[in-house]
Order: structure tokens, then sequence, then C-alpha cells
């Protein structure tokens, strides 16, 4: 159970002059409950990529499986993997146009087949979920703050219960508390129901934090492929593609190179704090 | 797919048509399309292939790229031959039931079909080697004497030329609500006719939401650049006739005169 990616090109525009090479030989392995990180500058190819796991692009040679099936086959129905690997995109405006919030939640149930009493049953839980304040649930999607659509968008997706979730800069835009508690809400999903969650984000601190695995994209092609510990060892290389690592990684290379022996590979605040305490022989 | 539409749409290349004055290319269209609806005859289609032939290979944009963009009017081509083959009135050449097809109707279709698809080409090279800031400015300066009349010239092109701008804008747009709601399980291309127009809500909603938005930021913006329309305003550059410009202007009136001769004659 999980997605392969097997030698995937594609080409936008192909044959004019303005035709773009977006994915160059991408191969990857995404197991079933990993909590997945993608990075890479503007242009790079993460949307590009993220929409051909849900079918929304086709690749223009190479293949890709879901559970072991291409799901480019002609047999292989769109509409189900569509329910099964859900796609949140970065504007949430994009896709709000119901009269309220729960019937807008309700849509992509509905278009599940299932009937209107279980789509709603769905869209409740759904925004429980992503945390929306009850008051909200009938009013106009068009009157709420960013953050809210953004939460209403996610709510949207979720309601469908995907088995993986994929978003494509979930925070972008939102103020450092609501960017929390979406990440903090996504992890939960992770831990509590085994999602697999795909997360393309610019933030190295939130994906440092959050993911297991982290992929660095550079001009079409996967860069880096490992932990964000691994990853962020090639902060330099990171660098020249127009990427940074955590400020903390910079921290402790800066320590350690001023003769303080700790881990520069720390990548989080939290790690951070532990090892600069363990050289300082204290513990918290 | 939504990108694939051409109409409307700039090809960067560096040609003798694309440095053209906007205002010749105007007049030249003008003038083009009016000779497609005058020929009539054999020597007449011959010239006016060579005409625009020798405009595209001059202006550098691939041919495909010009087909791509008559595809978005495949269907009304299809439906104006289809009525004209059908319904034109005159001596049947072959009858079955009740369906009828005279020698005048079979005319009038190879013509209006014909005339479709150049027009749409003719246009089309204008618009893809024009970018829409000199096309506007061209129509401004060419149409400038109307002012006298009391039409609004430059507000008139200043709209034209924001609307033009925002095709691509909007064709990129409706794409993206596309994919956010197929990714919902939304179906636009199954179903019946009914069915298939219930389908556009989820995608006309959020494009008419996002179209106002941007409308209002950039009036917005004008505001806040102290735009008050056309009164006093002058041009970072202004435009000037050069020798090409005589040159393209001498041949489109060659060209004119040869049409309507070979349309009187034949």
């Amino acid at each position: 159970m999980s997605i392969i990616v097997n030698h995937v090109d594609f080409v936008y525009s192909e044959g004019t002059n303005t035709s773009q090479h977006a994915l160059k030989d991408v191969n990857l392995q995404i197991k079933d409950g990993e909590f997945l990180g993608i990075i890479g500058h503007t242009g790079s190819g993460k949307s590009t990529l993220i929409q051909h796991l849900n079918g929304l692009l086709k690749p223009a040679s190479g293949e890709i499986y879901y559970n072991g099936r291409d799901i480019n086959d002609k047999d292989f129905s769109r509409k189900e993997l569509r329910s099964k690997v859900g796609l949140v995109f970065q504007y949430p405006e994009y896709q709000l146009f119901e009269t309220t919030i729960f019937e807008d939640v309700c849509f992509g149930p509905k278009n599940q087949g299932l009937a209107p009493k279980d789509a709603g049953l769905r869209a409740f839980e759904a925004l429980r979920n992503v945390k929306l304040p009850k008051e909200l649930y009938y009013q106009s999607p068009f009157e709420l703050s960013g953050g809210q659509k953004r939460r209403v968008a996610i709510a949207g997706v979720l309601a469908m219960k995907p088995e993986v979730l994929i978003l494509d800069e979930p925070t972008a835009g939102l103020d450092p508390q609501g960017r929390d508690e979406i990440l903090e809400e996504l992890a939960r999903l992770h831990r509590e129901q085994n999602m697999t969650i795909i997360l393309v984000s610019h933030s190295m601190e939130d994906v440092a934090k959050y993911v297991d695995r982290l992929i660095v994209m550079d001009d079409g092609r996967v860069a880096y492929d490992g932990t964000p510990r691994e990853v962020f060892k090639h902060y330099e290389e990171l660098k020249k593609m127009g990427l940074s690592a955590p400020q903390v990684t910079y921290l402790m290379h800066d320590l350690k190179k001023r003769g303080f022996d700790v881990d520069e590979d720390a990548t989080t605040v939290a790690e951070a704090r532990d090892t600069i305490l363990a050289y300082l022989g204290k513990s918290r | 797919m939504l990108r694939d539409i051409t109409i409307g749409q700039y090809y960067q290349a560096d040609s003798v048509i694309h440095e053209l004055d906007p205002r010749v290319k105007l007049l030249g269209t003008f003038a083009y399309v009016i000779s497609v609806f005058i020929f009539r005859n054999i020597p007449g289609f011959v010239l006016m292939t060579l005409f625009i032939g020798l405009c595209i290979k001059l202006s550098k944009v691939p041919f495909k790229y010009m087909v791509k963009g008559l595809k978005a009017i495949v269907f009304i081509l299809l439906l104006t031959g289809v009525v004209n083959l059908f319904l034109t009135p005159g001596a049947p050449v072959f009858e079955w039931k009740f369906i009828a097809i005279s020698k005048q109707g079979i005319y009038n279709t190879i013509y209006m079909m014909t005339r479709l698809t150049y027009l749409v080409i003719g246009t089309s090279l204008m618009t893809l080697t024009t970018t829409p800031t000199r096309l506007t400015d061209g129509m401004e300066t060419g149409l400038g004497f109307l002012n006298k009349f009391k039409v609004p010239v430059h507000e008139i092109a200043m709209m034209m030329s924001i609307a033009l701008r925002f095709i691509p804008i909007l064709i990129e747009e409706t794409d993206k609500i596309m994919k956010a709601q197929m990714a919902r399980g939304a179906d636009f291309e199954s179903g019946n006719i009914i069915k298939k127009a219930k389908s556009m809500v989820p995608l006309l909603v959020p494009l008419f939401v996002s179209a106002w938005r941007r409308a209002g930021d950039l009036a917005m913006a004008m505001e806040a650049r102290c735009y008050n329309g056309g009164e006093g305003r002058t041009r970072m550059k202004p435009l000037r006739y050069c020798r090409t410009d005589y040159i393209a202007y001498l041949i489109m009136l060659i060209y004119m005169a040869l049409m309507i001769v070979l349309r009187v004659i034949f």
C-alpha cells in the first residue's frame, strides 16, 4: 500500500516557445502513514508533482502507481483515486462556492455518491476536525478571514475521508498562531488516524518540526530525499538552490565553529535546546 | 487543456511583423478582413492565401500555434457549415427524403468555412504579434480624431487593454479552479446538457468572486497612482512611423487593389 512515482517526466505547453520541462525523471516511493514534506524553490516542480499524484496532470512519460495499480490506466477510476488521495490547493478561494460553509464542505462527499444525510455527518466531522467555531457553520464562506477560509477548504477535502492528504502551502499568508494550529491539526490526523500526509511548504521551520521525511526539489528533479536531519546537513548546497535550512541549523554550525561541542545537526528549537543544555552540563 | 487557447494571446518573437507600428497592423487586419469577405473565386483565394501565408512566415509564429487557435471555433465552424449546406435554397443536386443540398449550398458552405477560418487566423496573427498595450496604444492614436466627436477614445482603449490583459489571467484561474474542484470529485465532462450546466456552478462562482476582487484591486491601485483618465497624459514610447511601416502600407494598398480587381474582373 503506497504511492510509487516511476521515472516521471512532465512538460508544460509542449511544442511552443513557452514550454517548460517541469519534471525530469522523478522517482519516489511514499509509504502508508508517512508524514512527508516537499520543499523547493518557486518553479522547482513541487506543485506539478503533487498534481500528478491524484491524476490531475498526466505524465509525459513514466508511471504513477497507487497501491500497485497504474493510475493512468484506462480502467482505473479517477473518481475513486481522487477520493482516496485528497489535494488541498494553496488558495482556498479557488474552491469555495456554496451559500453556506456546511453546504460547501458537503460538496466532496456528495460527489462521492453519499446520501445527503451521510454527507452532512461527514461535513460536521471534518469541520470539527479543523476546529472551526460552530456558529460559523451556516454562514457564507466568502465572509470568512483568510485563515478560516483555509480551514474550510481543508475540511472540504477531509470530508471525503482520504487515505492520503496532500496540502500545497497550507500555511502561506497565515499569522503564526493560525499556522501552528493548522500544522498541529495535521500532526494529530497523522497520529490518530494514521493518514499519510504530504506537506508542500516554504517554511523550513515547519517541515523540520513536523515531517518524518523531506524531499527537496530543484529544477524538476529530486535533489535530496531523507529525514530533515540528513537533508539539512546539506545546508550549504541548499543555499545554492535558493533555499535555506532552519535558522537553528545555522546557529548550531556557528556554535560548533567557535568550539562549542554541540550536535550541529539539530533541526528544531527543542533539539537545539537539549544539545546546548547537555553541552553546558545541565539537564532540564 | 485550457492553456491551449491561443486567441488573444501574445507570442514573443523577434520579427518584422512584431516590430510594425500597431496602427499599421490594425488597419492591415481591417483591410484583410474586408478582403476575406469580398473574394469570390479561385484567383482571389490564391492571392489571399499567399498574403496571409507570407505574413505568418514573416512573423515567425509557428503555424501549429495558429491552428491551435482554430480549435476554439470548431463548433461554430461546423454549425455554419451544416446550416449553409442544408438550408440554402436552390436547385437540388442531391435529394434524400427531406434533405436537399443545392449547388448554391455547397458553394456557400465552402465560402463561409474558408472565410471564418481565414478570419480567425488573420485576427489571431495580429494579437499574437502585438502586445495588448501596443494594440490599444495604436487604437487610441489611430482613432484619436474621434475625440472631436466627443467619443471617449482613451477610456475605451483603457478598457480594451485591461480586458485583453485579463484573458490569460482568467484562463489560468479557470484552470486552477477546475483542478481544485476536480480534486473534490467534481465532474465537468460527463452527463447531459443540464447536468453539465449545473456542474459549472462550482466553477463560475469562484471565478466571478475572484474577477470582482481583481477588478476592485486594480481600480484601487490605479487610483493610488493618481490615474484620472487621458487628459494630459504623455507616453513613454510615443508611436512613430518608420520606413518599414510605409512599405507595409504600400503592400497593403497593392493587395487590396488586386483583391478588388480580381473580384470585379473574374
